[in-house]
């Protein structure tokens, strides 16, 4: 657990004084990621380096797992704090072994503990011990590189860590692998987070919680769901960009809004009854046919049932997509979209349909906290932009 | 293939023109006048390579931990206007220096010695200061931040980084101080300077040369030694000669 109590730091420069960080509040609880987000030069670093000191703090007191860490000597602290910042920093003259066992061989660990633990890392890491352990910083590319930096904040297993920007660096298609592959690490290792980042959507994919700076303020500090939903300001909301009711689909499983009520025939039913479900259920195109394990195995359209006469079984189409109750709203949305569909049938882990999810029901979920939102504070004007 | 013709032609050419040259110096006697000289440049080289090594130890003991304490933060006010002070000391001919050291210490080895070693002290913290001042901020910030000592930093970090540059330092400045220890003679410490000097003035231009030619090899095998110590001891990541 990490909490800040009214930690604020004034700089001294030559046009007056600058509050960069503004009594700062905040607590982060044990084994969850902080992301800490704001344009540059909006006191979310300054933050950040407080808790270890590589700035000090003009005021205000830094809690680790409860303790003050005031009167603490400031390299004991940061021994107990893992760190990685965004150039990586890793030690040229070190082989990577090196660079990986310096925190526990300055913590004076044993030899044959801190090698195992080095091979233990690496193993974490996805990287061939007998491969990379030798070799220098140089001979690694950057993704390479960032991972050898996070591993060297781990080695020591400290209960917390602070990442500045630590992917910022590293070109998208690898920094997505590498949030993915920390995200998985850290399921394991439950460790209490601080993480700088200037990205939107890094925030909202890594975050437990994300706190919004502005001008040395802490603005709005919640769930990456509840900020998207109900940005406290007007800065907030512009930060978070004009799609944000977008990128909530990432955050929103298919589970949450599923409805049970679908409506579904069998191959041995005939058109007319197919006919007269769709009408009754008001679906517009099609109704979804099932086999005897309630499988989904093809749809009857609109347009044939009302025409032809016969079975099913004898004039069903393909069903155009499927989705997974553990599926996030943004894969649903795109099978929509793709598939020209208002609704798409939905499936359990055994593959049986258990609902429907509807475009409305989506929109209505997204908009609901909105709306909610709209009838307390929001100006008249306001709310016609929206 | 002409240009491979070309180098080849030269190739010859040069061996002809050494052959010819040992054929004119052994036939004019040259040779034998060099060696008539061999036994005072054995003494004088012993003179001369103990003036640069009591200077030369004597200034990278004295520079090394200058420009480590001019690179301390703590430093930082000072130290600009320090190094410019520095720079503009080595300005100076070290004639001028030798003469100056001269005026206070007398005549010998001892303000020889003072003298060059004020000539090697300059390139030597020059170099040793912007090197650690040149170590990448971010290592500097990593270091502090997983919780490194001041004394870590420095021995772990801030020297294995600059070694590279600390050493292209003591490489110059030492080479220049091999080169200038003729000029001790100057002052009575004596060294090859001695055969340099009094064959210009005796005008016996195999006199100079046997103090010229040993001075000029002197001053490539101190560079290439300092060399291959840089090659062995500077760390295989951040050592560009062995990447």
């Amino acid at each position: 657990m990490i909490r800040l109590d009214n930690l604020t730091k004034v700089f001294d420069t030559q046009k007056g004084a600058v509050v960069a960080a503004d009594h700062i509040n905040m607590e982060v609880p044990e084994g969850e990621i902080c992301i800490l987000l704001g344009p540059s030069g909006c006191g979310k670093t300054t933050t950040l380096k407080m808790i270890n000191r590589i700035v000090k703090p003009t005021a205000g007191k830094v809690f680790i797992n409860g303790d003050d860490t005031t009167g603490l000597d400031t390299q004991t602290l940061r021994r107990n704090i893992g760190y990685v910042i965004q150039q990586i920093g890793l030690f040229p003259n070190m082989t990577i072994e090196e660079n990986i066992t310096i925190v526990p061989k300055l913590l004076g660990w044993d030899k044959a503990k801190y090698k195992a633990r080095a091979r233990e890392m690496m193993a974490m890491i996805a990287l061939e011990p007998d491969a990379f352990l030798k070799r220098f910083p140089s001979e690694l590319s950057g993704g390479q590189q960032q991972r050898i930096g996070v591993a060297r904040a781990l080695a020591a297993d400290p209960p917390v860590m602070l990442m500045d920007e630590p992917f910022g660096a590293i070109d998208p298609i690898n920094r997505a692998v590498i949030q993915d592959e920390f995200l998985k690490m850290q399921q394991e290792l439950n460790k209490t987070i601080m993480f700088v980042s200037h990205d939107i959507d890094e925030a909202i994919k890594m975050g437990d919680r994300v706190a919004v700076f502005r001008e040395g303020k802490l603005v709005q500090y919640s769930t990456p769901d509840d900020l998207l939903a109900a940005p406290k300001n007007a800065f907030v909301e512009s930060f978070l960009g004009e799609d944000r009711a977008l990128k909530r689909l990432n955050l929103v499983k298919v589970r949450e809004i599923v409805t049970d009520e679908i409506a579904t025939v069998v191959p041995s039913d005939t058109l007319e009854t197919a006919m007269a479900k769709i009408d009754d259920y008001g679906y517009q195109n099609a109704i979804l046919m099932v086999n005897e394990r309630k499988q989904p195995v093809g749809i009857i359209n609109r347009s044939v049932a009302r025409t032809t006469k016969g079975y099913c079984r004898d004039h069903f189409q393909a069903v155009p997509a499927v989705v997974d109750l553990d599926d996030d709203l943004r894969k649903a949305a795109s099978l929509m979209f793709a598939h020209d569909q208002t609704w798409l049938p939905c499936v359990n882990d055994e593959g049986t349909v258990c609902g429907q999810i509807t475009q409305r029901a989506m929109t209505s979920h997204l908009g609901a906290r909105y709306r909610a939102r709209q009838g307390d504070d929001r100006k008249p004007s306001a709310a016609i932009k929206e | 293939m002409p240009i491979r013709s070309i180098k080849g032609a030269l190739k010859v050419l040069v061996l002809v023109a050494i052959f010819f040259a040992g054929v004119w110096s052994q036939s004019s006697g040259i040779i034998d006048e060099f060696v008539w000289y061999l036994p005072d440049v054995k003494y004088l080289m012993v003179q001369h390579i103990w003036l640069t090594v009591m200077s030369g130890s004597l200034a990278i003991l004295v520079a090394i931990p200058l420009g480590i304490v001019l690179s301390r933060p703590k430093m930082a006010n000072v130290a600009e206007s320090l190094m410019q002070v520095l720079n503009v000391g080595t300005t100076i001919p070290t004639l001028a220096v030798l003469a100056l050291s001269m005026s206070f210490l007398g005549i010998g080895t001892v303000p020889a010695v003072f003298g060059l070693f004020v000539a090697t002290l300059l390139p030597i913290t020059r170099n040793t200061y912007t090197g650690l001042k040149g170590v990448n901020p971010a290592l500097m910030e990593a270091a502090a931040g997983i919780g490194m000592s001041p004394m870590q930093r420095l021995f772990k970090v801030e020297l294995p980084n600059a070694l590279y540059v600390i050493f292209a330092g003591m490489r110059t400045a030492l080479t220049i101080n091999v080169g200038t220890v003729p000029l001790a003679f100057l002052i009575g410490a004596g060294g090859l300077g001695e055969l340099i000097f009094t064959g210009i003035d005796l005008y016996d231009p195999v006199m100079m040369l046997s103090g010229a030619i040993p001075t000029a090899l002197l001053a490539i095998v101190v560079d290439a030694l300092i060399a291959l110590v840089a090659f062995l001891l500077v760390p295989r990541g951040v050592n560009p000669s062995r990447a």
